[in-house]
């Protein structure tokens, strides 16, 4: 089975095998990461491990997903498993505030979540897109029901500060004047012969007639102020019933301005395999992925554990932790096999007994800054007002985006908005203020959507990662120069520790690369253990 | 080159981040603000994690370092090779910061937080520095 892959999976991994051979490393992995943008994730179906030699045990540190996971499997298979959890929760970053939740950051800052009943925000992962099929298979499994999460929005705004005055302009008259004029120019390039060293004169007719539909151009090869162009952009006057119903066309945007705006950056983003429809989201929260797979541990999750050191022998791992429900008192584990979720950034500080190599690419991986706002109104004007249903509206500012929740739609009361999303030089920015300085900031800079943000505003929560006590950041930032040296050590059985979670996937800070990790770990380590016997 | 952070390029509103950089939050990197002085760049970058009064933090089994009353401080090459790398966790900023900003940000931690280290970096120095990164930063 090759899930979404248009080609069978043995196919590929023969072709980047050879691909390996002929041209070496580098290649390969240019290869891999082209094949594997192409392609979408790799799975075909659970691993199905069975046949754990009797009484043997592993110990799992972090009850995130791929943690999870990895119990779960192994537990299938026939080992006594327990899970080590720093917080005082399961989930790790698949987690959603909700009104009477706490946020205490690193710094000292708290926070109280103040939403309504019923509303949440998804401080982490937020979205799963069609093709993670592990993800989506786990989902299934364990009865996580799931809804359309918006991505895509043709009536949500874009906005750039430099550009068309500063003001909002709908993602669909971009999308429309941005293809149409594009269409315009190749169409009348063709037409004149100016790309006759390019274009064959049997193509010719095609391409025209190509970009006249892509495009909305008129017979003559126009892309102009009309019918046609507005059925795309949308109309002055829309289209109405009676003796008036007559529509008025809409004015274009600026040609030469849509380029040099970049606003098309916003278009391209939804044509990513990422980021492409359809999206899912669990519903009532992300965490009820989290907590659907605790459900499958019963007893075997031990909260509160702050794991400082991992050591091993010939004939163990050896775990010591403090149990924070009781003063920190210094404790050891003890089991045959360790699968290790725990992030880089933690873990890089602490006591562990690998490989050199291994030690070397734990401390070889920083962590990105990001950071999200969630603002609660008293009522979905951009709904109600805007006609804005779900999806994202974009802007140049430093929160870069507001999202509208997916779900909800059309009911009344308050509801909560991702105020704004910061990754990068936004994020570090935003991460560097008190929470009530970040939310003023990004009530400011939404207001260039919503004038109402003032009016409607009730409260609010910001989530920064890199003041996160047990990530300090939101996930792997892996180079690829750091890829190339050390992430084959990193994701290596070093004797009886293997790593586990997104960042020892080339499916880096999504969830689908946590399980795709933890289900390659634990097979791993399933055939060192009967091997070694 | 590392395609994550790169400088902003005042003709354009936009930077495309080259690599698809997974869930992540846009496809431009947002206009960031200015940073004339070491101030500004701690204040709008390191203050993050490192926190307002450079005492850093502690979390789960590992810390944020302080900058406070840091003897690592001394030799100011340390701390400017650490902004231009990164180290472990902290990511590296030779993408986003240019020579003058990390000389300044080097000045401004060594001259505050309880250290007293005054000789100077200066821009022609990180510009060496930048001579000798390792490949993953540049």
């Amino acid at each position: 089975m090759a899930g979404p892959s248009h080609a069978p999976l043995q196919t590929r991994r023969q072709l980047l095998g050879r691909i390996g051979t002929l041209a070496g490393s580098a290649a390969l992995y240019q290869a891999m990461t082209s094949m594997g943008h192409a392609m979408g994730t790799d799975f075909s179906g659970p691993p199905n491990l069975s046949g754990a030699k009797p009484g043997t045990s592993v110990l799992v540190l972090g009850a995130g997903l791929a943690g999870m996971l990895s119990a779960y499997e192994l537990r299938k298979a026939g080992y006594d498993v327990q899970v080590l959890e720093f917080q005082t929760r399961s989930g790790g970053r698949n987690i959603s505030l909700r009104g009477g939740d706490t946020v205490a950051e690193l710094g000292g800052a708290t926070q109280k979540v103040g939403f309504a009943a019923g509303n949440y925000l998804n401080p982490g992962p937020w979205r799963i897109p069609y093709h993670h099929q592990a993800l989506l298979h786990y989902c299934r499994e364990f009865g996580v029901q799931l809804e359309p999460f918006i991505e895509l929005n043709h009536n949500s705004w874009l906005h750039s500060t430099g550009f068309f005055g500063g003001k909002v302009v709908r993602y669909r008259e971009l999308a429309a004047d941005f293809t149409g004029f594009t269409a315009e120019l190749l169409a009348k390039a063709v037409d004149q012969h100016k790309l006759d060293d390019l274009v064959s004169a049997d193509e010719v007719a095609y391409l025209k007639n190509a970009m006249r539909g892509w495009g909305a151009l008129t017979p003559d090869l126009q892309y102009t102020k009309g019918t046609l162009s507005s059925l795309r952009r949308g109309f002055e006057k829309p289209q109405g019933g009676g003796p008036d119903g007559a529509p008025v066309p809409s004015e274009l945007m600026n040609r030469d301005e849509i380029w040099k705006s970049g606003m098309w950056n916003w278009m391209a983003f939804h044509e990513r395999l990422d980021m492409q429809t359809t999206m899912f989201q669990p519903v009532g929260g992300m965490d009820s992925i989290g907590k659907a797979f605790a459900r499958q541990l019963p007893g075997l999750i031990h909260l509160n554990c702050k794991v400082t050191a991992i050591h091993q022998d010939n004939s163990g791992v050896s775990v010591t932790y403090n149990d924070m429900g009781h003063s920190g008192a210094v404790r050891h584990a003890r089991a045959d096999y360790c699968v290790c979720t725990i992030p880089l950034s933690i873990l890089s500080q602490l006591d562990v007994q690998v490989s050199d190599g291994m030690k070397a690419a734990i401390a070889a991986v920083p962590y990105g800054s990001s950071v999200k706002l969630g603002l609660e109104f008293k009522r979905r004007f951009w709904e109600e007002d805007d006609k804005i249903y779900g999806g994202i509206s974009f802007t140049n500012q430093p929160i870069s985006q507001v999202s509208y929740p997916s779900h909800g739609i059309f009911s009344k009361g308050p509801a909560v908005l991702l105020g704004g999303y910061m990754f990068g030089p936004a994020a570090y920015d935003f991460a560097g203020m008190t929470p009530q300085e970040r939310l003023e900031k990004g009530i400011k800079q939404g207001l260039a959507f919503h004038p109402q943000y003032r009016k409607e505003f009730l409260n609010g929560v910001s989530y920064a990662w890199s003041r996160t006590p047990w990530t300090l950041g939101c996930c792997a930032l892996w180079s690829e120069e750091a890829r190339k040296t050390h992430y084959q050590a990193l994701c290596a059985v070093d004797q009886r520790v293997v790593l586990a979670g997104e960042h020892a996937s080339y499916v880096g800070c999504w969830q689908e690369g946590a399980v795709l990790s933890a289900l390659d770990a634990v097979t791993r380590l399933h055939k060192r253990a009967l091997g070694a016997a | 080159m590392r395609k994550i952070f790169l400088f902003s390029v005042a003709m354009f509103a936009f930077v495309i981040s080259g690599a698809a950089r997974a869930d992540s939050a846009a496809p431009a990197t947002t206009k960031m603000v200015d940073m004339p002085s070491g101030e500004a760049v701690y204040r709008h970058i390191c203050q993050s994690c490192h926190m307002a009064d450079g005492l850093g933090a502690v979390g789960a089994g590992a810390r944020i370092p302080a900058l406070a009353h840091n003897p690592r401080l001394q030799i100011a090459s340390y701390p400017a090779t650490v902004i231009l790398n990164g180290y472990g966790g902290m990511p590296w900023f030779s993408g986003m910061l240019n020579d003058r900003q990390v000389a300044d940000v080097v000045a401004y931690i060594r001259t505050h937080f309880g250290n007293d280290y005054k000789d100077p970096l200066n821009p022609a120095d990180v510009a060496f520095m930048r001579l000798h990164l390792t490949p993953e930063a540049e």
